[in-house]
């Protein structure tokens, strides 16, 4: 077990790596167990001896665990505070469990990455434990079953909170019961653009999940990606609960699929021009910030799955959400950025990268020569 | 779901009211609801659960005990509870345990847990006997969605609990 950000292994970012079913739409795939310890107050009431004491399990059982072997435990509250933003930049730990405040969070709260499987666990969140898996692409079942055999073997080295009726306890009753919240982080721009997006939005909500932005619960939807997840955790079997995901999942991807074939039917010019444009302030701006820049993106994106950009992969446009954000800019320049700053920075990075892995050919240039001047 | 005040077109607002803490729910077309004042919003909003539990007023109460006191390993009232939408630790729920039912199904649709049956470290009789019938129920659904992988994973958990 190690305590530095710098000794893990992938730094937690192996589901940016384009594989998985559609990667080009769906970002990536989560699935999450709350679980909580008995005899310990839950997070928002835990005292620092209920905290510790968590902790302390999950730091002598973790080393002997098999699915954990070789696997770090980052205490998140003597890490370093730009340390601690690139993990949410990862999205490794949540906006709660870092608290809001910047300041280092209370003792106790910590995170183990496993170095064998794209696992994780949260410490002394709003639950002791927050289990979870984050794969690249649509894989519910993997991304499932994965976080199942964690589960399967924490539960049986340390005593969970059960009730034979509610199941497994948490802090919040709208986790109770499977405490699996299963979410996939998709990219919608033709429903956006079409206007069809309400309509999809709505029905999510009627067939019993719900939709949140980039960062999880509470945050804004940017750069036209949701994150799709189901809504009740009782009474509902695991596999029910991801399959269903799954199937409405697909779905969405099907009606996505639908708008940016209307898109390319009835509006080609305009959207051809969106997708260029954006493509030539990626490649040229001088500053971005990461809204702008992610919104850029989001048409860039389009553009390569739709063959319209064919040299951009998906890898380098994942690469390039995750890497100009404030914390990784920062930890690229080896100093605090302004905003002004991380703007350049950002814009910087983004021109440097796209002229080694992006560099487009615009399809019309047939190697014709530009006729001479007619004056 | 037709519309509660004309009968013709299909419910698409449904509006909850609380008037002297007696809850009501009406259904109402886009039509009558704009005649109300009401429009359907464009898109799905998340409420934050302590709004929800704010809006239950004392109607909870109602159906369990007149009060739960307070919880005796933590010390959080149901009143504590109401505010922030987080319990105090594992023994609230047993606490609270009526009150939270009528929240619980108004939330999941249902109060039992129907997935992983949890096995503790050092499992009673009764334990492992809850478990064998969860994993067993586990087994038949994947044997019929034939994920036959997953089955042999379940089939051995069974063995390995199975008395010899």
């Amino acid at each position: 077990m190690m305590d530095d950000l710098a000794t893990v292994p992938d730094f937690g970012l192996g589901w940016l790596d384009a594989s998985g079913d559609h990667p080009d739409i769906v970002l990536s795939t989560r699935v999450r167990l709350a679980r909580n310890l008995q005899g310990h107050a839950f997070g928002p009431r835990a005292r620092v001896n209920d905290r510790e004491a968590v902790l302390g399990r999950v730091r002598s059982i973790a080393p002997r665990m098999d699915i954990l072997r070789g696997s770090s435990l980052i205490d998140l509250t003597d890490l370093g505070a730009r340390s601690r933003r690139l993990l949410l930049e990862r999205r490794i730990v949540s906006r709660d469990l870092l608290g809001d405040n910047g300041k280092a969070p209370p003792r106790g709260t910590a995170v183990v990455l496993s170095s064998r499987a794209p696992l994780s666990i949260m410490v002394n969140e709003e639950d002791h434990l927050r289990l979870q898996s984050l794969v690249s692409g649509l894989r519910l079942q993997e991304a499932w079953r994965l976080v199942d055999r964690l589960d399967e073997e924490l539960g049986g080295s340390v005593p969970y909170a059960y009730h034979h009726e509610f199941g497994f306890l948490t802090s919040c009753p709208t986790n109770v019961g499977t405490g699996l919240r299963a979410s996939v982080l998709v990219h919608l721009p033709a429903l956006v653009l079409t206007k069809e997006i309400t309509k999809v939005l709505h029905g999510l909500g009627q067939v019993g999940l719900t939709f949140r932005g980039l960062y999880g619960e509470g945050s804004e939807v940017v750069g036209n990606f949701f994150q799709v997840s189901n809504q009740t955790t009782l009474g509902k079997s695991e596999e029910d609960l991801v399959d269903h995901l799954d199937k409405i999942v697909r779905q969405v991807i099907q009606y996505e699929t639908q708008a940016r074939q209307v898109l390319l039917r009835d509006a080609r010019g305009v959207t051809e021009d969106k997708i260029w444009r954006a493509y030539g302030l990626l490649r040229f701006a001088r500053s971005l910030s990461f809204e702008e820049l992610m919104n850029l993106l989001s048409g860039v994106r389009l553009g390569a799955s739709l063959k319209l950009l064919p040299e951009l992969r998906v890898y380098t446009l994942n690469k390039l959400m995750i890497f100009t954000q404030p914390a990784h800019l920062e930890q690229a320049a080896g100093r605090d950025l302004p905003p002004a700053e991380g703007d350049a920075h950002r814009a910087a990075y983004v021109r440097r990268v796209l002229a080694t892995e992006g560099d487009v050919t615009p399809d019309d240039w047939s190697g014709r020569p530009i006729p001479d001047d007619p004056s | 779901m037709l519309c509660d005040n004309c009968s013709q077109a299909d419910a698409v607002v449904h509006l909850t009211q609380i008037v002297n803490n007696q809850m009501s729910v009406c259904h109402l077309c886009e039509k009558c609801a704009a005649a109300k004042g009401l429009e359907a919003s464009e898109a799905p909003t998340n409420f934050p659960l302590t709004d929800f539990l704010a809006q239950m007023g004392g109607e909870e109460t109602a159906e369990g005990s007149a009060d739960p006191g307070r919880c005796g390993f933590c010390g959080l009232t149901f009143s504590d509870f109401r505010d922030t939408g987080r319990l105090g630790c594992p023994h609230c729920w047993a606490t609270f345990e009526g009150h939270l039912r009528g929240l619980l199904r108004r939330i999941h649709g249902g109060t039992s847990h129907v997935g992983k049956v949890y096995l503790p470290p050092d499992p009673t009789a009764s334990e492992r006997e809850k478990r064998l019938e969860g994993l067993r129920r586990r087994l038949q659904r994947a044997v019929d969605q034939e994920d036959f992988e997953r089955a042999a994973e379940l089939r051995d958990q069974i063995r390995a609990l199975e008395p010899r």
